[in-house]
Formats: C-alpha cells, sequence, structure tokens
C-alpha cells in the first residue's frame, strides 16, 4: 500500500490537505479487486424462474392434465422455467440479455442431457454387472457344460477374455507397425504416392465394421478354407483398425514443426535419423494414444468378430483353430437368448469390457499429462 | 594500396593467398558462384556471386522477400528439401562444389551449420542430450568422458554454459526463446562446423537477448566463418565486416547489388539503391 | 587486404543460360533403405485397401446381372423364391440414421458450445476428456442400455408422440394410442428407439469436431465482439458460429457415416421387418448392417453375394458422407488444421 505522511481522508473518503500545506496525496490501495460480472439479479432470477416453474407445473401436471410420468414433468419444468427466466429478465434488461439468458439455460439444458445418458449409461451397465461380477467363477471358468439356466455360481468369461486378449493382441502386432509405416511414408517420404495412400487409408476410415468382417469372411473363410477362429477375427479387427491408426499417427506426426525437421537435416542428419531421433520421440506421447484409443476401439468391437470366429462355449487359446469367443460376442448372445440369469452373465462380460476401456482410457490421459508436465 | 581502393584479383591468386585447400584452423572459404534459385518457374535469384572468408563476419541485408534467405539456404543444401526448388550455379567450400554429384549432403550439412530464425531445440530430448543431438543424428559416438567435455565446449562457446550447468537434464524446451537461440548455436556447434549460416537468429528475440548472441558471434568469428541474414542493419553494422546488400524489385529475382566492407557499404555506398536503403528510404 | 568483391573476380564457371541443375540428392544407403521401406509399407496398404473396395464392388456384379435394377426397387427379402431388394433396407438404414442425427445434432452442438464456452476453464479439459470417453465406450454397451433401459421408457415418448401427432405420416403407429392397455410391443424395437440408441455414439463424435473447431475461433475477432458490447451468446452468435461452419456441418456428415453403418446397437433392438415404410415410431425395420449381420450365418453362396452387394451399397454411402465432410471441414475457415 503506497502511502506518505499525509492527512488522514476525511469522512467523505475525499483527500484533504495536510496542515502545513503541503500537497495531498491520496491512500492507494494496491490490492487487487475482485472482478466479477455476476449480478444478484443473474442468480435470482434463474433460482426464482427455476422454483417458481416447478410450483407451477406441480399444481398443473396431475391435477390439471392429468398426465403421468416424470419425463414429461421435466419437459414441462424446464420449458416453464425458460419462459419464467425470459420473463423476469426482461422486464429489467434490453432484448440481447434475454437471449443471451436464454441461450445459455438452452446450452446448459443440452449438456446436462447429454452428461446424464453418459452417467446413466456407465452406472446402468456396472450396476446390472454387479450380480455376475460377484461371483469368483466368473473369472475363473468358461461356459463349457454349463447351460443358459444353470446358477451364476457355475461358468464364467474366462474364455471370452483370453479370447479378446488374443484376438486384440495379434490384430495390434500387425496393426501398429503397418499403421505408423503408412503415417511414417505419408509425411516424410516426398513424392506423390504419399497422397495415394492417404487417400485411400481416408476412405477405409468410412469402412462400417462389418464389412471388415464379411470381407475376411468371403476371402479367408470361404475363399481360402480356413476356420472360422481367433485368427480370422483377428485380420478382421486388423483391417478395421489400421486405417485409423493410420490416420490418427499421420496426424500427430504432421503436427511436429517442420522447423524441428529442419534443424535435424541442417546439423547433418541422414533422414532416416531424422525421422527416428527427432521426429517419432516428439510425437511419441500422440502416437502413444492413438494406439490406445485403437485398441479400446477394437476391445469393444462386436460386429467383425461375429461373422468370423464362432462363438465357442470353451476356453480355447489356439487361434488358428476351433471357434474362440470374446467379451462383445458372449455379451451379444447372452444377452439374447432372454433367460435373465444369462443375461446376468452378460451384464457382468459388459462391465469387464466397460471397466477395461476406462482403464485404457484413463492410460491415455496419463500419458497426455505427462508430456504437459514437462514444459 | 590504399583503404578504400578497388582491387579486381584473379580466383587463381586468390585461393593461394587466402584459403589453404584443407579446412580447420579458423573456418573455411565458401563461395558462391553465378547462384540461381528458382520455385518451380519462378526465379528468385539471379546469377549471385559472393565470396564469404574465414575470420570475418559476413552480412546479407536487404529488404524483406528479396532472397536473402534463399541464398543462405542454397549455401547448405537446404533449399532443394523444397519439392518446387530448382538451382544453377556452383557453392564451392575450400574450391570444391558442394553440388557436385556424389557428394554427400549429409556431409555437406555438417561442415556448413545452420541456426534458424525460430529457436528449434528439439522437445523429446534433455538440454544436454540437445547439444549432442548433432553427434548422434550423425551416428558419431563419443565417450561419456568426451561428452561431457564437448557439452561444456560448446556451451561455453555459444555463452550458455554458467546459466544451465546445474540445469543440463532439464528439457530442451525449458529456456527462455533468447537461451534457447543459444542452445541451438551450442548444439551446432558440437558437431564441429567450418561454416556456420544464421538466418535472422535473432529477429525473434528481445534486446537483451540479441546482444548476447552478437558478442557471441563476435567471440566464434575467428574459429568459424559465418555468414548472418539480417535485416537490422545495425546489427549488421555492428557484427558484421563484409556486406553484401540483396534487392529485388518487383516481379523481377534478387541480386546482389552491391557488397564490400560494412564500413564501406554505410558510410559509402557505390550504388544510389545501397545508400537509399542504408539510410533508411526505402526498407 | 580488403576485397571489393563488387568487381566480382571471373568465375571459373562459363554463364551459360542459366537453366537449373540437375541435383543428386546423394542419399546415403541408410536413407534409401528407410524410403524404400516406407514406401513399401504405404504401398501395401495401399493395394490391400483399394483390394477392398475393388473386391467389394466386383462381388455385386452377379447380383446385378442376376436381379438387375430390381435389386434396388424390389423391398422383400424372400432367398428362397428369389425375391431380393434392399429398397427397405435402405429406406431402413437413412430412418435411422436421419432419426440419430436429428437427436443428436442440437444435443452435439449444445454440448460442444458448453464445453468450449460456458464452462470453467479448469474443468475444460476433463470435460474433453469426457466426450472422448463416451465415444470410446463400445456400442454393445450402449446397445444394452438402449434396449434394457432406455425402451421400456422410450415407447411412453412414442406413444405421445403418435397421441397428439398421429396425423404427420411419420408419427403413425397401427395400434390405438387411447386404448387403456395400450399395446407396448406395437412400439418397441422401431426405427425411432434404434435411432436413439445410435445417436449415443454419434452425439461424442459430432461434439468432438465441433468443439475443437470452436476452440479455434480467433481470439482477435472475439475481443472485438466484447469490445462492442456483445453478451456472451451475441460474441457466439457473430463470431464462434460463423467461423465453425465447416466444423459443425463435417462433424455432423461424420457422424452421419457412422449412424448409417453402426451394425450392432441396431441388431439388439430392432425386429426385422421389410415393408417400406417412414412410420418410425412403429415396431418393425431393417437396416443394411444388421441385415448383413443377421442373415451371413444362414447364407447360400448367392445370398451371401447378396449381403455383399448390400454391403457395397451402404460403403458407398458412408464413403460418399465421410469425403463430402472432409471436404466441407477443409475448405472452411478452420481448414485443414482440424482433425476428422
Amino acid at each position: 500500500m503506497a502511502t506518505t505522511d499525509t492527512a488522514p481522508p476525511s469522512a467523505d473518503g475525499t483527500p484533504t490537505s495536510p496542515a502545513d500545506g503541503r500537497p495531498s496525496v491520496l491512500v492507494v490501495d494496491d490490492r487487487p479487486r475482485a472482478l466479477s460480472t455476476r449480478t444478484l439479479d443473474d442468480s435470482a432470477s434463474l433460482v426464482g424462474s427455476a422454483l417458481g416453474a416447478l410450483a407451477l407445473v406441480w399444481l398443473v401436471y396431475s391435477q390439471i392434465l392429468g398426465w403421468d410420468g416424470v419425463l414429461g414433468f421435466l419437459i414441462l419444468w424446464y420449458l416453464a422455467m425458460l419462459g419464467l427466466y425470459a420473463g423476469v429478465t426482461a422486464l429489467a434488461n434490453p432484448r440481447t440479455v434475454v437471449i443471451d439468458r436464454l441461450a445459455m439455460a438452452w446450452v446448459y439444458a443440452g449438456a446436462i442431457v447429454v452428461g446424464f445418458a453418459l452417467a446413466t449409461t456407465l452406472v446402468y451397465t456396472l450396476w446390472q454387472g454387479v450380480e455376475a461380477l460377484r461371483h469368483w467363477n466368473f473369472y475363473r471358468h468358461d461356459m463349457a457344460g454349463v447351460g443358459p439356466i444353470d446358477p451364476l455360481t457355475q461358468g464364467g468369461v474366462l474364455h471370452a477374455m483370453v479370447g479378446s486378449f488374443i484376438e486384440v493382441g495379434i490384430a495390434v502386432v500387425i496393426a501398429l507397425p503397418l499403421g505408423i509405416g503408412t503415417a511414417v511414408y505419408i509425411t516424410e517420404v516426398p513424392g506423390r504416392g504419399g497422397r495415394w495412400v492417404r487417400t485411400v487409408v481416408e476412405a477405409m476410415t468410412a469402412l462400417p465394421d462389418i464389412l471388415a468382417g464379411l470381407f475376411i469372411y468371403v476371402t479367408l473363410i470361404i475363399g481360402l478354407g480356413v476356420q472360422r477362429s481367433g485368427f480370422a477375427a483377428a485380420m478382421a479387427l486388423t483391417v478395421m483398425m489400421t486405417p485409423i491408426i493410420a490416420r490418427s499417427a499421420e496426424v500427430q506426426l504432421r503436427v511436429v514443426p517442420g522447423g524441428l525437421r529442419e534443424a535435424g537435416l541442417a546439423l547433418g542428419a541422414s533422414q532416416w535419423r531424422t525421422v527416428r531421433n527427432v521426429v517419432l520421440p516428439t510425437a511419441k506421447a500422440g502416437l502413444a494414444t492413438a494406439l490406445i484409443l485403437g485398441v479400446a476401439r477394437a476391445v469393444g468391437e462386436t460386429a467383425p468378430v461375429l461373422i468370423t470366429s464362432g462363438a465357442s462355449t470353451f476356453l480355447n487359446a489356439n487361434p488358428f483353430q476351433n471357434p474362440m469367443n470374446s467379451l462383445p460376442l458372449f455379451i451379444l448372445f447372452a444377452v439374447r437368448s432372454g433367460q435373465p440369469i444369462d443375461i446376468a452373465r452378460g451384464f457382468g462380460a459388459a462391465a469387464i469390457l466397460l471397466v477395461l476401456v476406462l482403464v485404457l482410457f484413463v492410460m491415455t490421459r496419463f500419458l497426455a499429462r505427462d508430456r504437459v508436465g514437462k514444459r | 594500396m590504399t583503404p578504400g581502393e578497388t582491387v579486381v584479383v584473379s580466383t587463381s591468386t586468390l585461393d593461394d593467398l587466402l584459403a589453404p585447400p584443407e579446412p580447420r584452423r579458423g573456418g573455411a572459404r565458401l563461395e558462391a558462384v553465378n547462384v540461381s534459385a528458382w520455385f518451380g518457374s519462378n526465379k528468385v535469384l539471379e546469377r549471385v556471386s559472393l565470396p564469404m572468408l574465414p575470420g570475418v563476419v559476413t552480412a546479407l541485408i536487404g529488404p524483406s522477400g528479396c532472397g536473402k534467405s534463399t541464398f543462405l539456404r542454397t549455401l547448405n543444401r537446404m533449399h532443394e528439401s523444397v519439392a518446387s526448388a530448382k538451382f544453377a550455379g556452383e557453392v564451392r567450400l575450400n574450391g570444391n562444389d558442394i553440388y557436385q554429384p556424389g557428394h554427400r549432403i549429409t556431409q555437406t550439412r555438417r561442415s556448413i551449420g545452420m541456426v534458424f530464425q525460430k529457436p528449434n531445440p528439439f522437445p523429446a530430448m534433455t538440454i544436454g542430450d540437445n547439444v549432442t543431438a548433432g553427434l548422434k543424428l550423425n551416428g558419431s559416438r563419443v565417450s561419456r568422458g568426451e561428452r561431457a567435455d564437448l557439452i561444456e565446449r560448446c556451451l561455453t562457446r555459444a555463452g550458455l554454459w554458467s546459466e544451465v550447468k546445474d540445469r543440463l537434464g532439464e528439457p530442451g524446451q525449458a529456456l527462455s526463446g533468447g537461451q534457447q537461440q543459444r542452445l541451438c548455436i551450442a548444439r551446432s556447434l558440437a558437431v564441429d562446423p567450418a561454416v556456420l549460416l544464421m538466418d535472422e537468429p535473432c529477429s525473434a528475440l528481445d534486446p537483451g537477448s540479441t546482444n548476447r548472441i552478437e558478442e557471441t558471434i563476435r567471440e566464434l568469428k575467428d574459429d568459424v566463418t559465418i555468414v548472418i541474414v539480417t535485416h537490422n542493419m545495425q546489427q549488421a553494422a555492428r557484427v558484421s565486416q563484409q556486406c553484401a546488400f540483396f534487392l529485388a524489385t518487383q516481379g523481377t529475382p534478387g541480386i546482389i547489388v552491391e557488397a564490400g566492407d560494412t564500413e564501406q557499404i554505410f558510410n559509402d555506398p557505390k550504388d544510389s539503391r545501397t545508400s537509399d536503403y542504408v539510410n533508411g528510404r526505402f526498407g | 587486404m580488403t576485397l571489393a568483391p563488387a568487381l566480382a573476380p571471373t568465375p571459373a564457371v562459363e554463364p551459360d543460360d542459366d537453366q537449373p541443375r540437375d541435383i543428386d540428392p546423394g542419399l546415403s544407403p541408410a536413407d534409401r533403405l528407410f524410403q524404400h521401406s516406407a514406401r513399401a509399407i504405404g504401398l501395401t496398404v495401399l493395394a490391400i485397401f483399394g483390394s477392398i473396395g475393388i473386391f467389394l464392388g466386383y462381388q455385386a456384379i452377379p447380383t446385378f446381372r442376376h436381379y438387375g435394377w430390381s435389386f434396388f426397387t424390389e423391398n422383400e427379402w424372400q432367398p428362397q423364391l428369389d425375391k431380393l431388394g434392399i429398397s427397405a433396407v435402405i429406406l431402413g438404414t437413412v430412418e435411422v440414421a436421419l432419426i440419430a442425427i436429428v437427436v443428436s445434432f442440437p444435443l452435439a452442438l449444445l454440448t460442444a458450445l458448453f464445453i468450449s464456452e460456458y464452462s470453467p476453464a479448469r474443468l475444460k479439459s476433463g470435460l474433453v476428456s469426457l466426450v472422448d470417453l463416451m465415444a470410446a465406450v463400445p456400442s454393445i454397451v450402449y446397445g444394452l442400455w438402449a434396449f434394457f433401459l432406455l425402451q421400456p421408457r422410450a415407447i411412453y415418448v412414442s406413444r405421445w408422440l403418435n397421441q397428439h401427432l398421429g396425423f404427420l405420416p411419420i408419427f403413425k403407429v397401427d395400434a390405438d394410442p387411447n386404448a387403456a392397455a395400450w399395446q407396448q410391443s406395437s412400439y418397441t424395437s422401431s426405427a425411432f428407439i434404434a435411432g436413439l440408441a445410435v445417436s449415443m455414439m454419434t452425439i461424442p463424435l459430432a461434439a468432438a469436431v465441433m468443439r475443437s473447431v470452436f476452440a479455434q475461433a480467433p481470439l482477435g475477432e472475439r475481443e472485438a465482439a466484447f469490445a462492442l458490447g456483445a453478451t456472451r451468446w451475441g460474441m457466439i452468435r457473430s463470431v464462434v458460429i460463423p467461423f465453425s461452419q465447416g466444423g459443425i456441418i463435417g462433424g455432423s456428415m461424420l457422424a452421419l457415416g457412422r449412424a448409417l453403418g453402426e451394425t450392432i446397437a441396431v441388431l439388439l433392438i430392432i425386429s426385422p421387418a421389410f415393408d417400406l415404410k417412414i412410420r418410425m415410431l412403429e415396431v418393425g425395420t431393417i437396416t443394411t448392417s444388421s441385415l448383413i449381420a443377421g442373415l451371413f450365418g444362414d447364407a447360400t453362396s448367392a445370398q451371401l453375394s447378396a449381403l455383399l452387394t448390400a454391403g457395397f451399397v451402404l460403403f458407398c454411402m458412408t464413403l460418399a458422407v465421410n469425403t463430402f465432410a472432409a471436404v466441407f471441414v477443409n475448405r472452411s475457415r478452420s481448414g485443414t488444421a482440424t482433425e476428422i
């Protein structure tokens, strides 16, 4: 606080002259001020309209209109609140403010609806899965010899988990180098071929997942006589994953500033060394994120594996022989059986799948934060 | 000879008098001979010739867009990394044309280093690793003891050692702009170039950092031939001994209007365009 | 000694007619290997994926030859009577996708606006991640959610629409909505419910693209709007939305492409029906991907060819939509910096 030896300010704050005639200086308070644009009017009109609308709709809803259902109530309440809010705002504010507030109400409502839908999906799946997840045999046995109406103490999804792991594992081993290699070709090798490859890769990201499965079915299974197996499913997943990984990797590589490549070249590095020691390490975190998201996507894919791998009930760790089950496929069949116990099993598997995706997802967040923290 | 008297000397005599064929104690002689450059069908440099001598800082000045940076990039063969770029003429390092077929381009770039306008330390490496990045990128190996010595030497030459000697493990981008640029200079010095090209190295920096870098340039000039592009005339006057004034009027490719001693270019230019430029009548 | 190169030394090379030189970059063996390997990978991928497209097209030929143009006009799918056509299938596919887009477009837009313009700064990156998470949830999980949780409640909405807006042909249902014990099974397994399920997958897709475009709206223009006294919505309407037009449309088209190809959620919900109808609230519809998923197991080779042809048509549709989306985004002000 800047002070000088001055006379204290007078009662109303205006500066006073010190007794000896020196010029006065205002005592200046140098602390930052609280700057907030929210007024009492903002909060009060919002809360007031919400409560008022609630009361209004309560009265009208069951008494006068005689409708039932929570959804209708909520919608009517929201609309009534908008009306009241607009009216109350219009009493003291110009039209632009009314529109601004209404827009805000709509934006918040939209986000809340979407957030609510996501929350209910997660909670519902985990909640319904608890019943099956509670039993330890769920994780350690397969469904061999267990029928759909046998109790939850029998049977499990071990075969599905192992199957998912093997199928996605094989797919990743093939799709990752193909995808990243393609991305490197597109971004680092000069020439026109890169543009053609890029066009085709982008087109292939539009391939519906069922068609990837159908393609493998017709070529490998019918055409080459390969059995319906884990391997065929892995091939279908590879077809799905490669364009997606290639495209994400290409974006990550493109974001590496050209100045870094030039610096590498100017130091006398060959292009290969520049890519290996400068471009790829710089893009490392982004590439890892792209890969993990690709894996998360592959783990949840049902349609391609539906067509290419049969749904076995027994544990099969050999991808080349015999049908192999996987988590999404298990869920599909369990849920469609119509038996409540099987449906419970299906939800259990769905909960496992969801947790797996969540874990992978948290990993990408962790990777992203790690990179930011370095700067 | 009196100072300022124009002397015409033939190339061969010059070669005898100045640089011996082998480099290295004190920079090398770089000479551009009738360099022309295109981007696609657009000609941007017209028969530019310029010797750049060891022990001497050569500044390339001129208004923006007249081809100075393009010329600089032809000197270490970075120009051709653009797909539509074309080149004619010769660039001779100690008498050998670096554009000769069979000349390894990576080798050339090791001898002729470059510092860019925007500092670009490698973000995936620490400060120490950044300095030795050139060696790693060339596949050269150094023992651990040599490596530490090299890092200290290069950072000292770049004027950065005292500021980062305790921070060598931090990421390269954790420094301020001026420090990053000095790191880039240290990185270029680590591969022991004979020539160092600098493309407006201070234009993105504050005056304090600019000062430091100009100091560094003065300290380096006896070991490394320095060619610097700058559109700050005062900097050219401070830092260089030789100057070349580039100009490109609308639609025509860039040329060197006049080249010579810095003092002479600024105080007694021969061409009226040069005198107009250095006196600020256009820019 | 000083040198005045103003009178340059005589160059040793003759000043010929100044033509560009043929420059050999002098690639090292390592570089040559690198470029060749990368090229090999790229071209392999090009070959494999190009051949998928060609293969699907090729498989379509015998079907077209056999059924001719009636393949597109016939709505029945009775292979034993040799009566096959995808008109109902395509209609159903488009119907479900359109419902998904109509529902998800406003929700995605509002969500994206919320995250980009209204949310507190410290929550922003968390919210962006939440949207990405929503996109990462497997479609079968959404299918389960829609079938078990949403459908029993959504049929009330269907009935309400039928009751009050049933004069519109799309909201008609072949059942009496006003009966005391109304027939719930007439409203289940409809295109409407399937569309709602698919929208859960398209909302995060569109919202992510839109949000990343909103984030690029230039700060200078935003500040100019505020400096003129605009409210927050005024600024959004005059700066952010015009700037983001390309991204909004592109994101929606991308979502449409996804909606057209969605298989499992639709499979779980609908009850297959091959009539050509636009009564979306009513039970029964069929989409291309659910058709293939449902029928491939029992298909003879002729039927398989027909399924492949239907798949090829679907692929052409999604390809067209995705290409359109990419063009829109690239030509917009937000340009190629946006990743879709």
